[in-house]
């Protein structure tokens, strides 16, 4: 359907006569009544609740729970860990963008399908690996042991847990981008003797930075909210070893609502804020 | 044939070197870690652990509670995505994006949330326990938390094949006296279905590993609300390191069985789609 029928048409088709009998409307306000009814029981209730729990007890106990030392050292962990993740696998998405795009190779589809692998392996898998590689029984865990290096219930453990859930963000963004793109372009410019980097930077980079966005933004959500993998490497060592959405369990567990849905609301807002930039995204591409 | 197609642009080699290097020390060596600890016990042990009662038990929660969660989120999906494609009303374009929350949301904050609406004294909890029907820290929050997760992954396969359904096949239907069903049945239903059972497995995948949504409404139990991921959990807090890779063993089987049925299927669907001429 080439172009999609015109405005006119549309109108004209939407306009005919039996188009809008009872039935059809009644359908048509069922099926919204049926939908906003259960995103509002299933995902605008609860986020609801996240802030007005967290305010429940006025905004100065809200910024209060911001004061505490292991809530400040959680978001620390959190901005460290995601400043390590993101930029890496920002690296990692780029260069398998490239080969897998810009290239016709053998194997190629299993190697995109090795990539993918992280998001249909359970989180509690990811974190799980790493223990049984750099834990205290694990294969490496006595040599790491003899040279006092702790990777597991540190921060090490944590940073790899979180690189391993999201690795596939950047790269599972640029690969379709890339590939409808082309190479027609970046030929041109290697044939009139741009060397390789400037061709990416010059030629490829300004056609795809709206998708590469929008890969780090998710990479970076996914990296600060993920709870399973951390959870599993990070022997939950108050205000040394938890992230985030750790703590958010840790205050929960111990009743504090305010401060556990404090804490939950700034997450809350970085996936709002996700969100947005997606939306702006979408409408750059457009 | 030669590994690769001739090209003229730079940096295959490099690139490709990089990402498989990558690949493999951060995801394949740790999984091949698991395969090979699971090795390491015996066959008896091995069946053992995994036919354990817990175990059993925690499969039937795992896989019963994310089937019924990718069944409503097939229906529930379908109806939302079509309300999103063709219905004009106001607020469409935010409810559109807001889809994606559950995604961009960390687990942890949706579990804990949804454990204080559906509590017995939540917003929604308080009037369904007069109806005897509790929510949290029964099986019932477990479907709730996995449906939550699983929606945009049904919501978001199923939009495009919504939009590609011919609308004048439809009035054609109608002029010619097809009834509603008939249409949907035999002109809606074919064209979206191959996305709606690649949204329904991806759903279903996922809700299958979640842990973090699920540990907060679903009370842990053992034997009656213990998903196998907590289980997993419980086994290494134990150290009991080898129970929890054999564990682990059969949940990343299950996973590239998944993955393997999610890349058929998008294939079947792509087909469908040329087969169309679209």
């Amino acid at each position: 359907m080439a172009g999609g029928p015109s405005k006119e048409m549309l109108a004209e088709i939407a306009s005919r006569p039996g188009r809008d009998t009872l039935i059809s409307s009644a359908v048509k306000y069922v099926f919204i009544a049926l939908s906003l009814g259960f995103l509002a029981a299933l995902l605008f209730a609860p986020l609801a609740t996240v802030f007005i729990t967290a305010l429940s007890k006025g905004w100065e106990m809200y910024f209060e729970s911001f004061k505490d030392e292991d809530t400040l050292a959680a978001i620390k962990l959190t901005l460290t860990v995601a400043a390590i993740v993101v930029p890496t696998n920002t690296i990692f998405g780029i260069a398998a963008a490239w080969a897998i795009a810009k290239f016709e190779f053998r194997g190629k589809s299993f190697l995109i399908t090795l990539i993918d692998l992280p998001i249909a392996v359970s989180p509690v898998i990811s974190g799980l690996v790493y223990v049984l590689l750099f834990g205290a029984q694990g294969w490496f865990g006595l040599w790491l042991q003899e040279r006092d290096i702790s990777i597991i219930f540190a921060v090490p453990g944590i940073v790899l847990a979180t690189m391993f859930v999201t690795f596939p963000y950047v790269a599972r963004e640029l690969i379709p981008l890339m590939q409808q793109l082309g190479n027609d372009e970046e030929e041109a410019a290697i044939t009139l003797g741009a060397g390789g980097l400037m061709t990416f930077f010059h030629v490829t980079l300004p056609k795809i930075r709206w998708g590469l966005v929008y890969g780090v933004i998710l990479c970076n959500a996914r990296a600060m909210g993920e709870f399973g993998a951390v959870s599993v490497v990070s022997g939950h060592v108050r205000g040394l070893t938890t992230t985030m959405p750790l703590h958010v369990e840790i205050l929960y567990n111990e009743y504090n609502f305010v401060g556990a849905f404090a804490v939950a609301s700034l997450l809350t807002l970085l996936a709002v804020l996700t969100l947005i930039i997606k939306s702006l995204v979408e409408m750059k591409r457009k | 044939m030669s590994f690769r197609q001739p090209s003229i642009l730079p940096g295959f080699g490099l690139t490709l070197g990089f990402s498989t290097f990558f690949l493999s020390a951060i995801v394949l060596v740790p999984l091949a870690a698991l395969v090979m600890k699971t090795a390491t016990m015996g066959w008896s042990d091995f069946i053992r652990v995994v036919t354990d009662a817990r175990a059993l038990a925690s499969y039937r929660l795992s896989f019963g509670a994310s089937m019924l969660a990718a069944t409503l989120n097939s229906v529930f999906g379908f109806i939302i995505a079509w309300t999103l494609v063709r219905y004009e009303f106001p607020g469409r374009k935010l409810i559109d994006s807001l889809i994606d929350m559950p995604f961009a949301l960390p687990t942890a904050v949706s579990g804990i949330a949804l454990t204080a609406v559906f509590a017995e004294n939540g917003w929604i909890g308080q009037y369904l326990a007069p109806l005897g029907i509790k929510v949290a820290y029964t099986w019932i929050g477990v479907v709730v938390a996995l449906t939550l997760i699983g929606l945009p992954f049904v919501v978001r396969s199923v939009q495009p094949a919504i939009a590609e359904v011919q609308r004048d096949l439809e009035d054609a239907a109608e002029t010619l006296g097809a009834g509603r069903f008939t249409i949907f049945r035999r002109i809606v239903l074919p064209t979206v279905f191959p996305a709606l059972a690649t949204g329904f497995t991806l759903a279903f995948a996922r809700a299958v590993g979640e842990y973090g949504s699920v540990i907060f409404i679903a009370g842990n139990l053992p034997m009656r609300t213990e998903i196998t991921p907590l289980l997993i959990v419980i086994k290494l807090e134990q150290f009991d390191y080898k129970g929890a890779a054999a564990l682990g063993f059969i949940m990343l089987t299950m996973s590239f069985v998944m993955l393997l049925s999610i890349n058929l299927l998008q294939a079947w669907s792509r087909r469908r789609m040329v087969a169309a001429g679209r």
